[in-house]
């Protein structure tokens, strides 16, 4: 009999309702009286240098409220980099400000150097058409290794287009090169892992409403983690007192990363409310999305494996060029350091890996984390040089990867890039990825599309993953500026149901459904009792947001804790109702009982006891059923998979793993494999194709 | 300006409109409709899909006066008469066929145009009919297992999982 209730129960999503019947709450669906909309004034030149504005003629449209420029932002701070990386020579990254509006020159296609209020979307449109902006075009930097020659600049005060020179662990850097330079077989593998963007359905859209009376602003915002947001805009930004801060991000259309950041256009509504004293919306266009929102990947790798003879692998060396684009968005250097370097050991034991990552400033739209963030191009250029070794050596791809996987008992596991896996068993993955997608028929099923005229391929890798993004410990030893834990409060009402407030935002994940669950299974009642409180930075604790697979890891724990912690105060009233040693009472299905008796109190009355507290032992007891817990866990947690196979493991209170991320981490490599196998099978010597793999990449592989 | 006149989701509506307002436009911020979303403005992703006299349209791609006199239907009136869910629409909360849910009212509007003509479609054509409709959370598979599940049919041997 399938559970009806609690963790595990197959509960029907509750936020599907709202959804489906055209009532979610998005950003946009969101209109405040008085309203005011903002468009703005992107370069439509990569780099150029901002000479004048003349913007008189869109101040003196009709409907136009204020226009904004770079210069009325000049005294305000920089949206920052959430991680300080240092150099291998120890110096810190180069952190150019990032404005508001672009101040003097424009970086990328899409920079916004001006905005204008006006009584409509319309008319700011058309007024926006109306400022004369004097650019000088200049050349434009995109390519990421000629970007260092820094023949032209994109910040001309940092004097080079390097962000940072990173290299992990450095001191496994000269013992990978020796053992590399000595070894028997060595496959080097030069790709790229393309730009994308990450397009999530909803568009950005940001409303703020600045309240003169009590000089309070409120900002309802597309945004994958408020109390973040709040802190970008408060402590770095904008300067806004947090307590005068109010953010709120309703339903979220899709994310992917891309809603983890604090852009320049939240800045600009709020200090537009303030200025006309109306509240300010602004919705991107899909055209905008593409231009401003941040995107993801842009990797230029050269990776190196060594092995013996027999495959038994030596080393794993990695020169990645990555782009960070025209500013640092606030992951921006995380992304393709500690979630890309770290994971350069793979699923495999091997003693000697060393990566070295050159960030790089280019004329092009920031680069943040999207959809796995780091590990996809951790996966992705590992899991092919493999395939490309195992070709070179005539080994079956997934024997040699069996050959030198991490086995289950050599965990806890430390890599020679500093992680320690927790537990894993691959050789077990691998066995039940053969049984799944029928390894053994697949000579048949090519031979039968060769009959057909068809090529067949196979691609197979394996992936890990660190999840759970958050030990603050280890994050700020690696260089967050900020903490990772999550929160939750959990409020028993007087009549028995509950709400529970959460750090976690939903942007498609279902917390709603979920959270409850946990509950539920924990104080044996009714999961329709429990509500999940989110996304309201005035009703919730201070959590950090869903992002690196973390929502039930992370905050999950922190809503075990407060539940626990609920547990210990209910025992109590429950042991005075029942007139009971508190170590004798029981929790059971929701009834608090004395251990060996019949003598039982409900849930129900042990709650409104809490909120009613006559005969209660007040000088011992505080009144109310409402607890928080912030959880911080001691390691991420280590998913691995078999293309997207998911292994269970104990670590955190419930024992869960991130499998939000995975399909986007295991996939890439499988498929480039797989047609690269269905090349060769058919004799051409085609070793790599870039992604993405469109027909006619495939077609000019075939012809080269 | 012009005044227009039409029956949304069963109800006489009227309003002044400039005449560039697109449909999607007067359905949210004259109507507060809000279910119709915006997702691309070019007619590309299908979140706007509503029916006009019976006919899937890409609303941000109509003029609210194109729609004079006609019969709309948007995502607000496919519940049933008691406020229930719709088969297409129980189909989907059924099958995990959404996750954030703004791509679901096109989607679900795409599927009552199609199973309005095709009672019975097979999965090749339920995925050809959704072409123009964009969801970048599910991967399409439980949306096409939905859909296929509201026409009734077995999709319990689809490889959607």
């Amino acid at each position: 009999m399938p559970k009806d209730n609690g963790i595990g129960a197959s509960s029907l999503r509750r936020e599907d309702f709202r959804f489906l019947t055209g009532s979610g709450n998005y950003t946009d669906d969101i209109n405040v009286h008085g309203q005011a909309y903002v468009a703005f004034a992107r370069s439509n030149v990569a780099n150029g240098k901002i000479i004048s504005l003349d913007t008189s003629a869109a101040e003196g449209l009709d409907g136009v409220l204020a226009v904004f420029t770079g210069a009325d932002f000049a005294d305000v701070g920089g949206n920052p980099a959430g991680w300080l990386i240092n150099s291998r020579d120890g110096e810190p990254m180069k952190e150019p400000k990032r404005p508001v509006l672009a101040h003097g020159k424009v970086r990328h296609v899409g920079d916004a150097y001006a905005a204008v209020v006006a009584e409509t979307e319309e008319i700011a449109r058309d007024a926006v058409e109306l400022i004369s902006a004097n650019i000088e075009e200049l050349p434009a930097v995109v390519d990421l290794k000629s970007a260092l020659d820094n023949k032209h600049l994109v910040h001309d005060e940092i004097e080079t287009n390097q962000c940072f020179d990173w290299g992990w662990i450095e001191d496994n850097r000269e013992k990978t090169d020796q053992a590399i330079a000595n070894a028997p077989h060595v496959t080097t593998l030069e790709l790229v892992n393309n730009r994308l963007v990450p397009n999530a359905m909803e568009p950005r859209c940001s409303l703020a409403d600045y309240n003169a009376g009590n000089d309070e602003y409120t900002l309802y915002t597309t945004s994958q983690n408020p109390h973040l947001t709040r802190l970008l805009i408060s402590a770095f930004v904008m300067g806004i007192p947090e307590n005068k801060l109010r953010v709120i991000a309703p339903d979220v259309g899709g994310g992917f990363g891309s809603k983890i950041y604090h852009y320049g256009e939240e800045a600009l509504v709020l200090a537009a409310s303030k200025k006309i004293g109306r509240p300010v919306k602004w919705t991107a266009t899909r055209t905008e999305s593409f231009l401003s929102d941040a995107h993801g990947r842009d990797h230029v790798t050269k990776i190196e494996l060594a092995c013996e003879k027999d495959g038994t692998f030596i080393a794993f060396r990695t020169e990645t060029y990555a782009n960070v684009g025209a500013y640092l968005s606030n992951f921006s250097t995380a992304t393709p350091t500690f979630l890309h370097g770290t994971l350069m050991s793979g699923n495999y034991s091997v003693p000697n890996v060393y990566v070295n990552v050159k960030a790089v400033f280019t004329n092009t739209a920031p680069v943040d984390a999207y959809r796995g963030a780091g590990r996809p191009e951790a996966t992705y250029s590992l899991e092919r040089v493999i395939d490309k070794c195992a070709r070179e050596l005539g080994i079956d791809p997934l024997e040699l990867r069996k050959k030198n996987f991490v086995k289950p008992d050599q965990f806890p596991y430390t890599t020679a890039v500093g992680l320690e896996y927790d537990t894993g068993n691959y050789d077990a993955l691998v066995e039940k990825l053969r049984d799944l997608a029928d390894l053994q028929g697949f000579d048949q099923r090519r031979k039968e599309s060769e009959a057909n005229g068809m090529l067949r391929g196979l691609g197979v890798n394996t992936y890990i993953e660190a999840c759970g993004i958050a030990p603050s410990n280890l994050v700020g030893v690696l260089g967050s500026r900020v903490g990772l834990y999550d929160a939750a409060t959990v409020r028993v009402n007087a009549t028995g149901n509950i709400s529970v407030m959460v750090g976690a935002h939903s942007h498609g994940q279902g917390h709603e459904t979920a959270f409850p669950q946990v509950v539920a299974e924990m104080l044996g009642i009714d999961e329709g009792l429990i509500d999940i409180v989110h996304g309201d930075t005035s009703k919730i604790p201070f959590g950090m947001g869903s992002y690196g697979s973390r929502s039930l890891a992370v905050c999950g724990s922190a809503v075990v804790r407060a539940t626990e912690k609920i547990i210990n105060k209910a025992k109590k009233i429950a042991s005075h109702m029942l007139e009971a040693s508190e170590a004798d009472i029981e929790l059971k299905d929701g009834v608090f009982s004395v251990s060996g008796t019949d003598k039982a109190v409900s849930f129900g009355d042990v709650a409104l006891k809490a909120y009613i507290p006559h005969n209660y032992p007040l000088e011992d007891i505080e009144p109310g059923l409402e607890e928080s817990a912030f959880y911080d866990p001691a390691n991420f947690t280590y998913p691995a998979g078999a293309y997207a196979c998911e292994v269970e493991v104990e670590h955190n209170p419930l024992g869960v793993k991130g499998c939000g991320e995975a399909g986007a981490i295991g996939s890439p490599p499988s498929v480039v494999n797989a047609v690269v196998d269905a090349l060769q099978s058919a004799g051409h010597n085609v070793t790599h194709i870039d992604m993405p793999v469109s027909p006619s990449r495939v077609w000019a592989a075939m012809n080269s | 300006m012009a005044n227009i006149t039409m029956t949304v989701n069963g109800k006489s509506v009227s309003g002044e409109v400039e005449g560039r307002t697109l449909l999607v436009d007067f359905l949210r911020n004259d109507l507060r409709l809000t279910g119709t979303h915006v997702g691309c403005d070019t007619s590309q992703c299908g979140a706007c899909t509503v029916h006009v006299d019976g006919i899937a349209v890409k609303s941000c791609t109509m003029l609210a006066a194109e729609a004079d006199g006609a019969d709309v239907s948007t995502i607000e009136g496919q519940a049933n008469a008691d406020g229930s869910l719709s088969a297409i629409q129980a189909a989907f909360q059924e099958h995990h066929g959404l996750q954030c849910g703004f791509c679901t009212p096109g989607m679900v509007m795409a599927a009552a145009d199609l199973l309005k003509k095709n009672a019975k479609p097979t999965e090749a054509e339920v995925r050809h009919h959704l072409e123009g409709n964009i969801c970048r959370c599910t991967g399409y598979h439980n949306i096409v297992k939905a859909i296929m599940a509201a026409s009734g049919q077995d999709v319990s041997q689809l490889a959607a999982e």
